[in-house]
């Protein structure tokens, strides 16, 4: 099956195969930031924006994206300039593995945009669908708290 | 204390660039060809005897590849473990076997163009088996006659008619009699359960032939050499006709730190000459990897009435599961790292054996028996403190170890084998107390309960250790070359996980070095390219490989004086490296790093300076942290919330504060999910139901309220900078704390983790629940 996708600002012609979810069809693509951890919608590593909402891809038809705006990690920054987000991941050691992290950035892109200043309990509630195993959550916290006072500015 | 230039300051990790831009550096991403797709067809059995095979059909398929099974690979004994050489873990375990003891046990090989095409094949596949009868608990394992490795090949195990994998026992003075003599003496049995790693990043590896012929696998691993070490002798190729290659991993935590996807892709890539790619599916990592190992233990402690501790008797067993990765390493750690803390007793014991059963085999997990071991020890020693109507945090820390001080099981327990003596040189537990206490508000909030209806409020405390690498075993090496514009390569076999070991090994470099950490370029685990290392476990990395850093540096840094001097006409004793110049002690006459370089290539007593540095452990140095937990309990319903957790750690010399914190903070929330959360469950035939995300419950950003965390510092003397552990000894504590939190608010007491409220409901209530063992 062939459909056209909007990755990034770009139309891609996308191939799959019946039942194929987006996470392997971006991969393919070249958009190698997704990741796919759990592939049952549990941990939101391969999460992806459409439409400037956070999605887990691994659960996303091919044909639900068609028509729309996907936004992968390879958007947020180009070349040396980092996103304001990852340069306060960087900043508080936000990344340990690192595996988590695109669809952490994505996710927390998606709530800076809807609440530009969160409160603790805001970033609680709306990041409690991305896990990490690695860094117990408070050096992301504090990295979005950065990256808010950043772009609020 | 020595003024650090780069040591001690946050510096972001090397290697966080590529990670925060989402940039391809994991295996999976490396890929560049098709390669064939694997797949491993598992045993849907806990415990049976392979009758037949039959693949015709599957390889009938078209773009199915190969099917390999136990009749046409070798049968080796081995260890999955990635130990040094000998494993002291059994050799139970072949490539493929024709017995299988779990669900979930490796049964065939698959290699097919496609993923859709390997999964068909692994339909078409039938096997007869002949169902045994199987043992689901180390009770089982205890009285039922069956046996899981009668195996004439397999070798190490302790007692094959037992059902033991290991066993250990040791005494240190005449506990009985000590005991007897105690005043107060308390007696519980608990039991720590086992946990999933869950590493985001599936296990996954992927081999081909290189140009020349030579077999290539790049794996996430924790130990690339090992691997290499063990592929070697599973498929009889010489070890240099062999590349490991680690590249970014998603995380470790112990459950990389054997063989469980290698082995397939290697048999695979040798059978057809093609390039082999094996991702496990997150069912797979949780059913067909490691667990922690499960652990059954019984603390008897004795004390005087004020509170002297005497003598502690541990009397522990462990699962293993199916097969015996760590089974004396881990059984042994669960005494080794928890008991020398309570250095004062008279008499102390620890004994008991590792069973095998037909569950997930047990391996290697972040705290390696300590974790489970100290849940039992420090919470029987919390009832102690409250049979003693004394306040549990003053209690412990009045028997702990202080600096200058030792503990004979330093000597007696070592990991598989006997220990080292080692005097602690530097220990500020005292302090973490001290601080933690404060910050926390232990001593108002332990006096006056918190009360709100149903809802009660209770705390609790831990003090825990562990080591710094395995002494006089474990070894690491590093490699240090330079460039003509004054910058050096790094090249180290140590292994970061994510942990940022290769930032605080670099900065190590470029501390001795006099540097600043730009100029240091990291080069890590690649068996071609970066000299020997254990890899990453233990808590070794910054201690070990880091100290083999610094000899390689200071080998360097006398190769640059030395021929500075040449060029300064000075004596190289005159000269001192700073801010990438050699500087006389006058500072009169200076020569750039580049400069010297420059003209040692091209101009002048030509030559590359470089120099390999090694270091094994004459000990392993004593992390400790004090944590402290408060909660909120809803008597009604058993609903337990973490309100706050503090914890204060001694790591030695922080190296890098915020990678440290990092791993504090992290090592704390699995830590959390083991003590609260995380629940490993079988059915009745010995299949695991919690292989998944939505049924394993790890903690999520909303599943504990404050975290706050902090360091007292201290300097080991043997170690690099003055620095000693921080991966492990982070996760040991919440379990303890939080056990004896819900006691404090309760006056009921959950000797088995996770602490969910289900349990908590059940007991209050006076009953047992059902998943109470």
């Amino acid at each position: 099956m062939k459909t056209i996708l909007n990755i990034n600002g770009k139309d891609y012609t996308a191939e799959f195969s019946e039942g194929e979810k987006l996470d392997k069809i971006l991969r393919r693509l070249g958009f190698l930031s997704v990741k796919h951890s759990c592939n049952s919608m549990d941990c939101g590593t391969c999460t992806v924006l459409i439409d400037g909402k956070p999605v887990l891809s691994c659960g996303t038809f091919a044909a639900s994206a068609t028509g729309k705006k996907i936004e992968t990690v390879e958007s947020l920054s180009k070349n040396e300039k980092l996103h304001p987000l990852q340069e306060a991941l960087l900043e508080e050691n936000g990344a340990q593995c690192g595996f988590c992290i695109p669809g952490f950035e994505l996710t927390a892109k998606a709530l800076l945009e809807k609440i530009p200043h969160p409160n603790e309990e805001e970033i609680r509630s709306y990041m409690k669908g991305n896990l990490c195993r690695c860094t117990g959550y408070e050096r992301q916290h504090q990295a979005i708290m950065k990256a808010s006072k950043k772009t609020g500015e | 204390m020595k003024k650090f230039n780069v040591v001690g300051k946050i510096e972001r990790k090397v290697d966080g660039f590529s990670l925060v831009k989402g940039k391809p550096v994991y295996t999976e991403d490396l890929i560049k060809d098709n390669p064939l797709i694997v797949k491993i067809l598992r045993s849907p059995h806990a415990h049976a005897i392979i009758k037949k095979i039959e693949k015709e059909e599957a390889l009938k398929i078209p773009g199915v590849e190969i099917i390999l099974t136990h009749e046409e690979l070798p049968r080796i004994p081995f260890t999955k473990a990635g130990q040094g050489f000998p494993e002291p873990s059994p050799y139970d375990s072949y490539i493929l076997d024709k017995k299988v003891r779990y669900v979930g046990d490796a049964v065939a090989i698959i290699a097919a163009i496609d993923e859709k095409t390997a999964l068909l094949a692994m339909k078409k596949i039938k096997v007869e088996y002949e169902i045994l009868e199987s043992i689901l608990s180390i009770e089982d394992a205890m009285t039922k006659k069956v046996l899981i490795h009668d195996e004439e090949e397999s070798s190490g195990i302790w007692d094959k008619n037992k059902n033991i994998a290991a066993h250990y026992d040791m005494e240190i003075g005449d506990v009985e009699k000590v005991l007897s003599e105690s005043e107060v003496v308390v007696s519980s049995t608990y039991r720590a359960a086992a946990q999933h790693h869950t590493t985001m990043e599936p296990h996954i590896s992927y081999s081909y032939f290189d140009q020349n012929n030579r077999l290539v696998i790049i794996t996430s691993t924790q130990v690339p050499f090992h691997l290499r070490r063990v592929m070697s002798r599973l498929y009889n190729i010489p070890i240099g006709n062999i590349r490991v290659i680690k590249p970014r991993i998603g995380g470790g935590f112990g459950g990389k730190q054997a063989y469980h996807t290698e082995q397939y892709v290697t048999a695979v890539t040798l059978k057809t000459g093609k390039s082999a790619k094996l991702m496990l599916t997150r069912d797979e990592v949780s059913r067909c990897t490691n667990t922690r190992h499960e652990f059954i233990i019984k603390v008897t402690a004795g004390a005087d009435k004020n509170g002297k501790l005497k003598a502690i008797k541990m009397e522990a067993n462990s699962n293993t599961g199916a097969y015996g990765e760590g089974a004396l390493t881990v059984f042994m750690v669960c005494g080794s790292k928890t008991l020398p803390l309570y250095n004062k007793v008279e008499a102390v014991s620890f004994g008991g054996n590792a069973y095998y059963t037909n569950m997930t085999s047990a391996g290697a997990y972040r705290g390696y028996g300590a974790a489970q071991g100290i849940f039992a020890l420090d919470s029987t020693l919390d009832e102690m403190a409250y049979k003693l109507k004394m306040d549990p945090l003053k209690f412990k820390n009045m028997n702990t170890i202080k600096e200058g001080e030792t503990s004979d099981v330093f000597r007696i327990m070592g990991e598989g084998k006997e220990g080292v003596d080692q005097i602690m040189k530097s220990c500020k537990l005292d302090e973490c107390v001290e601080k933690g206490k404060k910050l926390f508000n232990w001593d108002e909030k332990f006096k006056n309960k918190y009360v709100d209806g149903d809802k009660v409020r209770g705390v609790g405390c831990a003090l825990v250790m562990q080591g710094s690498g395995i002494p006089g075993v474990d070894l690491g090496a590093a490699t240090i070359k330079m460039n003509e514009d004054g910058s050096f390569n790094l090249l180290i076999g140590a292994t970061d996980l994510g942990t940022g070991s290769d930032t605080a090994l670099a900065q190590i470099a470029a501390e001795e070095l006099g540097v600043s950490l730009k100029k240091i370029i990291v080069y890590s685990s690649d068996t071609d390219f970066t000299p020997f290392d254990k890899g990453a476990y233990a808590s070794s990395t910054t201690y070990v490989s880091g100290n083999a850093v610094i000899d390689a540096a200071k080998r360097v840094k006398k190769q640059i004086l030395e021929n500075a001097a040449t060029f300064m006409e000075e004596v190289p004793e005159n000269l001192l490296l700073e801010n990438e110049f050699v500087i006389d002690k006058e500072r009169k006459n200076k020569l750039s790093l580049s400069e010297l370089c420059t003209k040692l290539f091209y101009n002048s007593n030509q030559k590359q300076i470089a120099a390999t540095g090694s270091f094994v452990g004459d000990e392993g140095p004593v992390p400790y942290v004090a944590g402290f937990a408060e909660v909120e309990v809803n008597l009604k319903t058993g609903k337990i919330k973490l309100l706050d957790y503090v914890a204060y750690a001694d790591c030695g010399k922080v190296i890098n504060p915020k990678g440290a914190l990092g791993q504090l903070e992290g090592g704390l929330m699995q830590g959390i999910g083991y003590a609260m959360y995380e629940d490993i469950i079988y059915d009745k035939r010995g299949k695991m139901l919690t292989s998944d995300f939505f049924n394993y419950k790890i903690p999520s950003r909303e599943d504990y309220g404050t975290l706050r965390c902090g360091f007292v510092e201290s300097y080991e003397p043997t170690g690099p900078f003055g620095a000693k552990s921080i991966g492990e000894v982070s996760l040991n504590s919440p379990t303890p704390a939080i056990c004896n939190a819900i006691f404090n608010a309760t006056g009921v007491r959950l000797r088995s983790n996770p602490f969910t409220a289900e349990r908590l409901f059940f007991k209050l209530k006076g009953g047992e629940s059902n998943n109470e063992n």
